[in-house]
């Protein structure tokens, strides 16, 4: 397959297309332009359709409207858009409906900046809406890794029957960079998935038909509404094995950096540049931020790592409370940190592994 | 071998894609990393404009260093911005028609070009992001002449009437990058 240089934002809305995706809903907000603005170009080539609401909450309901009817629906945003999305994706957990989202994180809180910024952390992992539903939550490092996970993220949205979050920043969304796109799915493919779906969507049942669909995001029998928050409790407890995780390098690591997402790869780098130097240090990524891979800081062997370095694009750190839970004060857990729309540098982190080094 | 280049200027200047043209070149017709980045304000034309185009044969960490190897300015705020980013050692390419300042540091080369009025020379003020390309890949060689000017040719293929007045404002870019060539 061949390589196309293509801007983040845009590779993932094409990533969508080739999924199968055929509705997307959306509203402008600086980093995430380039999806909604690709959409609309791209549904009416593969018969889909995009809108554009009068607002982010229109624009989610639509999504909540059309994957009720059995499509692949998409819609995305960036942070404070998201926010204002939260009501409609709260009713997609509660109906128990699968579609996709996907937020280009820029400065927070508030309006922010519309810089790239980690700092939706909490919210996209904790709490993406009232009612303490979960989601599965993909950190895209790359170009090619936001393409794949979003193809994949509308197989795990329908398995499940749940919203899946596409948590990139405003590097990822805005960078170009080679990347090879997956197989366009067959309007066929498409539409078996769609019929995969009759048992509870609106995809049309005829009146005499027993199961006809009711979707609903909450239930009036308190009895009703504990059973449903049960059934979703076991589904959450089940993504264990869903869950990713890259260990990098860390095999005799003395210093491990655990980042994920665009810090990620910056500090991957930070890595490899001390390697040569002979420095012994690894990282740890998460790759599914939720389900988190609490688990992969039990693989490391605490006579030997001297401090874990959490490194993230947040002021104050975020990520760092999911490290600390998988670390389990094991070891001390310093931060090297930068926020409001400023990029993490190399530098900053190598200096920092630097200075846990020469204390140790 | 890693490439860190910083191109940066007037928004209308076309550095977005002076950088985007290389990239994309590296991409189509290399087995090497690439990446783009933008920054930019709000507006069309006027305001500051700059990207960064990173090249390397191992994976790339940020689309945005901490020290440049390659700077391009096409004027003279984003000289003063983006002068002390480059390394020692480092090139700097200058728009040598509207930056008039002195260059302040003697541990880098300097390349100067006056593109704003070749380009006005050759009938469109446009073209001077493709002369300015044409100096840094004549003057690098970083990549070859002739894939830039395939992925430019590809670029503009619905504007094919302007690829005349591209290739000969790339050529003249081409030429004067060699002809400084120590």
């Amino acid at each position: 397959m061949a390589r196309l240089f293509m801007k983040g934002c845009e590779a993932i809305a094409e990533a969508a297309v080739r999924a199968g995706c055929r509705f997307f809903a959306g509203y402008p907000i600086t980093p995430q332009n380039e999806i909604p603005e690709y959409f609309a170009r791209r549904m009416p080539e593969v018969g889909g359709t995009f809108l554009q609401g009068e607002s982010e909450v229109a624009s989610i309901s639509m999504v909540y409207g059309a994957a009720s009817a059995g499509t692949r629906s998409m819609t995305s945003s960036s942070s404070p858009g998201i926010s204002l999305k939260s009501e409609g994706i709260s009713y997609c957990a509660s109906a128990r409906i699968p579609m996709v989202y996907c937020n280009v994180s820029r400065g927070g809180p508030g309006v922010g900046s519309i810089q790239p910024a980690q700092m939706d952390y909490f919210q996209a992992t904790k709490a993406s809406g009232n009612g303490g539903f979960r989601m599965m939550v993909f950190a895209p490092s790359t170009v090619q890794e936001a393409v794949d996970m979003t193809y994949k993220a509308f197989d795990y949205a329908d398995r499940d029957r749940n919203p899946v979050l596409i948590l990139a920043d405003g590097v990822i969304g805005t960078m170009m960079e080679p990347v090879v796109l997956p197989e366009m799915k067959s309007d066929e493919e498409i539409a078996a998935i769609k019929e995969s779906k009759r048992k509870w969507a609106c995809v049309g049942h005829p009146l005499d038909y027993a199961n006809r669909s009711w979707i609903q995001p909450g239930q009036w029998s308190t009895k009703l509404q504990q059973e449903e928050n049960e059934k979703a409790a076991a589904l959450y407890e089940s993504w264990e094995k869903d869950i990713q995780v890259e260990h990098y390098r860390t095999e005799d690591a003395q210093v491990v950096i655990a980042s994920y997402g665009i810090s990620a790869r910056i500090a991957r780098s930070a890595v490899d540049l001390l390697r040569k130097e002979g420095k012994k240090v690894g990282m740890i990524r998460p790759i599914t931020v939720s389900p988190f891979p609490y688990k992969a800081f039990d693989a490391l062997d605490y006579g030997r790592v001297k401090a874990i370095l959490d490194v993230e694009m947040s002021i104050p750190a975020q990520f760092v409370e999911d490290v600390k839970t998988g670390v389990k004060e094991r070891c001390p857990i310093r931060t090297c940190l930068c926020s409001g729309g400023n990029i993490m540098s190399r530098e900053k982190i190598v200096n920092a592994v630097n200075s846990i080094l020469e204390g140790m | 071998m890693e490439t860190n280049l910083c191109v940066a200027g007037f928004g209308g200047q076309g550095v977005m894609t002076l950088g985007k043209f290389l990239a994309d070149a590296t991409c189509n017709s290399t087995d090497k990393n690439v990446t783009f980045f933008p920054s930019y304000g709000a507006e069309q034309r006027g305001g500051t404009a700059n990207c960064f185009v990173v090249i390397s044969d191992e994976a790339i960490g940020a689309p945005v260093g901490d020290v440049m190897d390659d700077l391009i300015v096409m004027n003279g705020a984003s000289l003063n911005r983006f002068l002390g980013s480059l390394k020692s050692g480092g090139r700097l390419f200058v728009n040598s028609s509207i930056v008039t300042d002195p260059i302040t540091r003697e541990d880098i080369t300097v390349v100067r070009a006056p593109v704003t009025e070749l380009a006005l020379e050759m009938g469109n003020a446009k073209v001077l992001n493709v002369i300015m390309l044409g100096v840094y890949v004549g003057y690098t060689e970083v990549i070859a002449p002739e894939i830039v000017w395939d992925t430019i040719q590809h670029k503009l293929a619905k504007k094919a009437s302007l690829l005349p007045l591209n290739r000969q404002a790339f050529e003249k870019g081409l030429e004067l990058g060699r002809s400084q060539r120590a």
